[in-house]
């Protein structure tokens, strides 16, 4: 489990990359509606980070070619991106956002 | 409408086939392409794939999957030769005829050459993958002195890929500034940077007289009377569009298909999609044609609706929206940079290639240009105002 950050430091709308303590980098989003998600950081389409994207509901926008991805479960809903990437377990307590880094395959 | 036929197998005609069953067409749908790859992405051409960092199958915009839901009939190494308007009748070279209610024309653009380097070996064009493929070869091969004429973008992206491939290079530009047209001056100039930043030779504001060399090519013979060396040579010039075939076809041609906002053609049941359609854009307050990956992918939406409905549909309120990837900058650009006009860096700074910044008409931002700043450039490129409504105001 990695400590992100305190939830104030991640408002609504906003996300953050993470690289240290994970094999490959997460990206961690605060949506607007007040969710918080984490996925793979890297596109699963080409070389774009997740965490500069676009967020809207619970999708998130590639900055490159705007292939979106479902926050949920990973999954892309259209075109470019043809394979999910894979989701992070995610939580908020006492203030600070909780990582826990899923093995293996894509959902 | 029970037939369609797409002209054009590669993002915007397969973005067209997309479109028909997404919007609910169940009818028959055949692709006619010239090339005998099915639709692949051309972006990395100049970019990963040249450095032979990927493979061909990674390049593929679909997969099995895909195409069987898709139900299309795919005429692969085909030219269309012929559009009878009446009957909507495409002519293929080989003389089969396909007749059907709906055509959508996606035959793209092809690179522009110099005539002077006809039957020269060693002389380079870059638009499809048979093309890279040549290409890569020669630079994998170590052929160490590359001239590059032309230093938009295309240009600039082999450039920087042959530098990391260790080779040494030259960049031949007419303009006193690349780029200028797409990016402004002062982004332009900056454009140039990148290249001289990492010991890339740029020479601009001289143009190419011919060539040196009997069957290969040794080197480039310039206006100001000089001959670089060379070994191989890549001609980034721009392209023109692919509108042979439809000539005499009473489709409305002038640099490309003239379309109006919904890619609809002068002809009814024909539809322009990507690189050839020249449809008006609000954004830009241009009525030219949008040589960029974004648009071929999502300009089909609009034109199938065209077709399917028979009247104009509404295209999507976006900027259109540009990437390039050099030495290790990337370039995102949305909208249009008006003439002469200077850009406000709304944050980080140039010297870094790190910064996004906008251009403003009348104080309405209506066109965004960043370095290495995606989040931003983003958000950035969703405020933009149409400059139609910008020179209004
Ligand atoms: C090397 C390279 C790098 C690029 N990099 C970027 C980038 O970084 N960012 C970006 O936004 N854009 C980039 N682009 C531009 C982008 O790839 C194009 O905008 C896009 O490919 C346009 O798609 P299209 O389907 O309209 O046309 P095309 O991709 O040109 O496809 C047209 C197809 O029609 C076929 N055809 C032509 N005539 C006929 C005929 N008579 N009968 C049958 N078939 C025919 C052609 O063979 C071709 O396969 C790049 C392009 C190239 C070449
Ligand atoms: S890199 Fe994300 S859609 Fe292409």
């Amino acid at each position: 489990m990695i400590t992100v950050c305190r939830i104030d430091d991640l408002p609504p709308g906003e996300s953050i990359r993470v690289t240290e303590g994970v094999p490959a980098p997460v990206a961690v989003f605060h949506t607007e509606d007040g969710e918080v998600y984490a996925l793979d950081d890297t596109c699963s389409h080409q070389d774009a980070s997740l965490s500069d994207g676009w967020m809207e509901g619970c999708f998130v926008e590639c900055p490159l070619h705007a292939a979106f991805f479902d926050m949920r479960t990973g999954n892309p809903t259209c075109a470019p991106a043809k394979f999910p990437v894979r989701t992070h377990q995610v939580s908020v307590e006492n203030g600070h956002v909780l990582l826990h880094i899923s093995v293996g395959e894509p959902a | 409408m029970r037939s369609v036929t797409v002209v054009g197998a590669s993002l915007a005609g397969l973005s067209a086939v997309r479109a028909l069953r997404a919007e609910g067409f169940e009818g028959d749908i055949t692709v006619v392409g010239k090339e005998l790859h099915l639709p692949y992405d051309r972006p990395p051409l100049s970019k990963e794939f040249l450095k032979g960092n990927l493979d061909a199958e990674a390049l593929a915009l679909s997969e099995p999957y895909e195409y069987e839901d898709l139900e299309a009939n795919w005429l692969l190494g085909e030219s269309a030769v012929r559009l009878d308007p009446g009957a909507r009748t495409v002519t293929l070279a080989g003389g089969q005829e396909l007749q059907s209610d709906g055509v959508v024309i996606a035959t793209g653009a092809a690179p522009r050459t110099l005539p002077a380097a006809d039957g020269l070996a060693g002389v380079h064009t870059l638009r499809t993958l048979d093309d890279a493929l040549a290409l890569r070869a020669e630079l994998l091969d170590g052929m160490p002195r590359v001239v590059v004429i032309g230093a938009g973008f295309i240009g600039a992206e082999v450039a920087s890929t042959a530098h990391r491939l260790g080779l040494h290079v030259t960049v031949v530009e007419a303009l006193d500034v690349p780029l200028e047209r797409q990016l402004g001056r002062d982004m332009g100039l900056l454009a140039a940077s990148l290249h001289t930043d990492h010991g890339v030779d740029l020479v601009c504001g001289t143009g190419v007289t011919g060539f040196a060399g009997e069957g290969r090519v040794a080197g480039v013979h310039l206006a100001d009377g000089r001959t670089l060396p060379a070994d191989v040579v890549v001609i980034g010039v721009g392209v023109r569009p692919a509108t042979d075939w439809l000539v005499d076809s009473g489709v409305e041609l002038d640099d490309g298909v003239v379309c109006d906002a919904g890619c609809a053609t002068s002809v009814p049941g024909v539809v322009a999609v990507g690189d050839i359609a020249r449809c008006p854009n609000p954004f830009t307050g241009r009525h030219a044609r949008i040589e960029h990956w974004s648009n071929a992918n999502e300009q089909s939406r609009t034109a199938i609706r065209t077709l399917l409905t028979g009247v104009s549909a509404q295209p999507p309120a976006t900027a259109p929206y540009f990437w390039s990837d050099q030495y290790g900058v990337r370039i995102q650009l949305a909208g249009h940079v008006p003439a002469g006009a200077r850009p406000r860096i709304v944050e980080g700074d140039v010297d870094s290639r790190s910064f996004a910044a906008v251009y403003e008409i009348a104080g309405e931002p209506v066109a965004a240009v960043a370095m290495n700043q995606p989040k931003l450039f983003n958000r950035l490129r969703r405020k933009l105002t149409p400059a139609l409504a910008a020179v209004a105001s």
